[in-house]
């Protein structure tokens, strides 16, 4: 169990938490890469799953997209990034990362809104629109709130893909933590390798938590009495 | 077909308790060879739970049950069970097997030969009116629910068992199709001699196919009795609603016109009244005639004339087993 | 990329069929392997599961860590025990397969209609019989979604293991990143997605000819 010693020799070295490499500044840079790409995907993604839910317009792409998505290699979405970050002259590291991760983001994002707000029971949508709401407010004050469990966990699910493969990013010269195992393997350290690796399943397995919490935060009082 | 016995079934003193609710409370009754016994009574009675003790998916928690005089907790339950033919409302046939498959279910269980098995499936799929070149290979999705329901009963009766369970087999399909169903299924029960136990909250299909109807009510027997006999001395308050305030002319429905006492009238007498069958039941006669504002009219046996039927004939028969 | 380069270098990619196709073998290879030992380890885990309903959470919550894990991380994790090798590459794909499997295969089974299970139960099927005549069957077409669903995740992360010295497509994906060479990334990352793609289509077919029962009209 010497590797394990050495992660721990290494985690508990004052040197690795300092500076501009130091442990709590990646880890920063890995919050804000991931966040960054999560806002771009939900500002793009979100406005056409809520259009095409609430009308129910090309379901079968919606639904799809997510399978799809899942067969794109994270490491070829990388790759494109670096092409589109070099031909617009962005440079290496942040942009070719965040090209990459917005991409795949993007699928459970739309998938999960398009079928949360498809699912809300059409009946209710019907009385509604029977009482006089306007599509927005239909959209507004029951859909969205219906149907919000359903959209954060694909929000979630964008959100662990995004935090695991902005690692990735270290290989198109970004920061974040995938330096530690990039570096790592590089140089043959296992106990900065192996580091980077404990900090970046903390960090998924976080994210994963902590949404699972919002989820189930956001589920409507009156449904939770249902259950 | 063969002439094949059913066999006689016994509870004794069956009782089922979950915990410190019993929902069945010494239950005794005897069903004779080759009959049908409903049960009968509304939801939350035990009847199921009584039928689902015979073929032992429910164990009791104490008393017997003998079959053909065998006491059937002495046995291993799955090989009791394909013995005992078993239908269920939702058909449970099995979604990813042909009709064919379905229908050999227990036969290929008890390891039949090939040639014994296709030769009785499709003995069985003419029985029940399905084309077997035609139905043979279809799934159950491609049927209609009535079909649906007659592969079922198919399927129970595939290996030749002397006693069916059959628990609400024809509540989910709509009356038309009850109908025609209830009638297939008397006709099939009386060609095969098989006993039959036979559940149902519907009393007017418990008079229909019932030899003997088992009335319960909160896990307990309150009357066991043939139709006609629970329609005219029901056992109590219960019973009587639960046959239901029309229960004459139900019984009116069990009798034929030439069992009745008929008078002799002369024929000439009788002309422009509506002729009577002598197999023709009570109360359709009694439909007939206030149709017809006939009083008496003729009854014939093909063209043998028996006498002549009267509107207070039938009032009379309708008053005798009046309850006080 | 290097000025006055084209997109695609066509000439390359004749030259180097060879290597390409052996790549492609590869792929399959590493996802055909993973997919396989996680079906294994997900049914038996599945059948506990069934047996003991009080372990689907522990199963599904285990499962779901190792899922969560970004792959790089679990492969970083393997190399000081099982070395740059086709074990670590396999340990990683397969603990990935595992979540999809098991919550497919699980549901399948419970998914399993009541009234179905009665009437096997009442005709006199034992438990065993109910499993593999009535139950499993009729998952058949659950548990395939949870196949294709496994198969397409997986091509996509062997393209990851090429760090770790193996990879299929990921190696020429890794090749076109270090000597900015859009042909190479293009042959690796069209090649994988072409694979899932054909990999699902061809799961698709096997499905249907398991479970004609599910499109007979």
């Amino acid at each position: 169990m010497t590797a394990l010693g050495d992660l721990v020799r290494w985690l508990s070295d004052p040197a690795n938490w300092q500076g501009s490499h130091g442990i709590p500044v990646r880890v920063l840079e890995h919050i804000e890469l991931s966040g960054f790409s999560v806002l771009v995907a939900l500002v793009i993604a979100m406005p056409i799953a809520l259009y095409l839910g609430h009308t129910g317009r090309a379901g079968f792409i919606a639904i799809n997209v997510a399978n799809i998505g899942r067969a794109l290699p994270s490491l070829a979405l990388l790759a494109f990034g670096l092409v589109i970050a070099i031909s617009l002259g962005l440079g290496l590291g942040f942009w070719p990362t965040v090209f990459a991760l917005v991409p795949l983001a993007i699928p459970p994002i739309v998938t999960n809104a398009y079928v949360a707000i498809r699912e809300v029971d059409r009946d209710i949508v019907e009385a509604a629109r029977g009482m006089g709401l306007s599509e927005g407010q239909i959209l507004r004050s029951i859909e969205i709130p219906l149907g919000l469990p359903v959209i954060l966990s694909g929000i979630r699910t964008a959100a662990v893909n995004v935090v695991a493969t902005a690692t990735l990013g270290a290989l198109v010269a970004g920061g974040a933590l995938g330096r530690f195992i990039v570096d790592g393997l590089a140089l043959q350290e296992y106990d900065q390798l192996m580091a980077g690796a404990l900090l970046v399943a903390l960090l998924a397995v976080a994210t994963e938590v902590s949404f699972g919490a919002l989820e189930r935060a956001t589920v409507p009082a009156g449904m939770r009495v249902v259950r | 077909m063969a002439e094949r016995a059913g066999a006689t079934v016994e509870l004794r003193e069956v009782t089922k308790r979950y915990g410190d609710t019993v929902a069945v409370d010494r239950l005794s009754f005897t069903v004779p060879a080759g009959r049908i016994c409903v049960l009968v009574g509304p939801s939350g009675c035990g009847k199921t739970t009584s039928l689902r003790m015979v073929n032992r998916l429910i164990e009791p928690s104490s008393g017997e049950i003998l079959i053909d005089g065998q006491n059937v907790l002495a046995d291993d339950p799955t090989q009791l069970r394909r013995r005992i033919g078993y239908v269920i409302q939702q058909t449970g046939l099995f979604p990813h097997q042909t009709v064919a498959e379905n229908i050999a279910t227990v036969p290929r269980l008890l390891g039949w030969p090939k040639e014994r098995i296709q030769a009785r499936v499709d003995e069985l799929m003419k029985l029940i009116g399905l084309d077997p070149e035609r139905m043979r290979r279809r799934y159950p999705a491609q049927l209609s629910g009535g079909e649906r329901q007659r592969v079922g009963v198919a399927r129970a009766m595939a290996a030749e068992p002397p006693l069916m369970l059959m628990d609400e087999p024809f509540a989910a399909v709509d009356p038309i199709v009850r109908e025609r169903l209830q009638n297939e299924f008397l006709r099939l029960q009386r060609a095969q001699g098989i006993t039959v136990i036979f559940v149902t909250h519907d009393i007017d299909e418990a008079i229909k196919l019932g030899d003997r109807v088992a009335v319960m009510r909160l896990g307990h027997l309150v009357q066991y009795a043939p139709p006609a006999e629970l329609l005219a001395h029901p056992a109590d308050d219960f019973v009587a609603q639960f046959v239901g305030s029309d229960r004459g002319l139900k019984r009116l429905s069990l009798l034929t016109v030439g069992g009745v006492e008929l008078a002799p009238v002369d024929r000439a007498k009788l002309d422009g009244a509506p002729v009577l069958p002598s197999s023709m039941s009570l109360r359709d006669a009694l439909a007939v005639m206030l149709s017809s504002e006939a009083q008496e009219a003729p009854v014939m046996d093909g063209d043998r004339y028996l006498g002549a039927l009267s509107l207070q004939q039938i009032g009379r028969i309708l008053r005798v087993d009046e309850p006080a | 990329m290097t000025p006055g380069e084209p997109l695609v270098r066509w000439d390359w990619i004749a030259s180097h069929a060879g290597e390409i196709g052996q790549r492609v073998g590869e792929h399959l290879e590493l996802t055909v392997i993973a997919v396989a030992v996680g079906v294994v380890i997900a049914f038996v885990l599945s059948l506990l599961a069934l047996r003991i309903p009080a372990l689907y959470g522990p199963i599904t919550w285990t499962t779901g860590i190792l899922y969560t894990i970004p792959s790089l991380a679990l492969f970083a994790l393997l190399i000081p025990y099982t070395g740059l090798s086709l074990l670590s590459a396999e340990i990683g794909l397969v603990s990935y397969t595992l979540l999809i499997l098991i919550r497919n295969i699980v549901a399948g089974v419970r998914g399993v209609p009541v009234e179905v299970r009665d009437a096997a139960r009442g005709m006199g099927y034992t438990d065993r019989q109910i499993l593999w005549r009535v139950e499993l069957p009729l998952a058949l077409a659950v548990i395939f979604a949870g196949i294709r669903v496994a198969t397409i995740t997986t091509i996509g992360l062997v393209t990851v293991t090429a760090l770790i010295g193996q990879g299929g497509m990921g190696y020429f994906i890794l090749l076109g990143i270090q000597l900015f060479f859009s042909t190479a990334l293009i042959v690796g990352a069209l090649g994988s997605v072409v694979l899932a793609v054909l990999a699902d289509a061809a799961l698709v077919l096997v499905q249907q000819a398991l479970t004609p029962w599910t499109h007979a009209r």
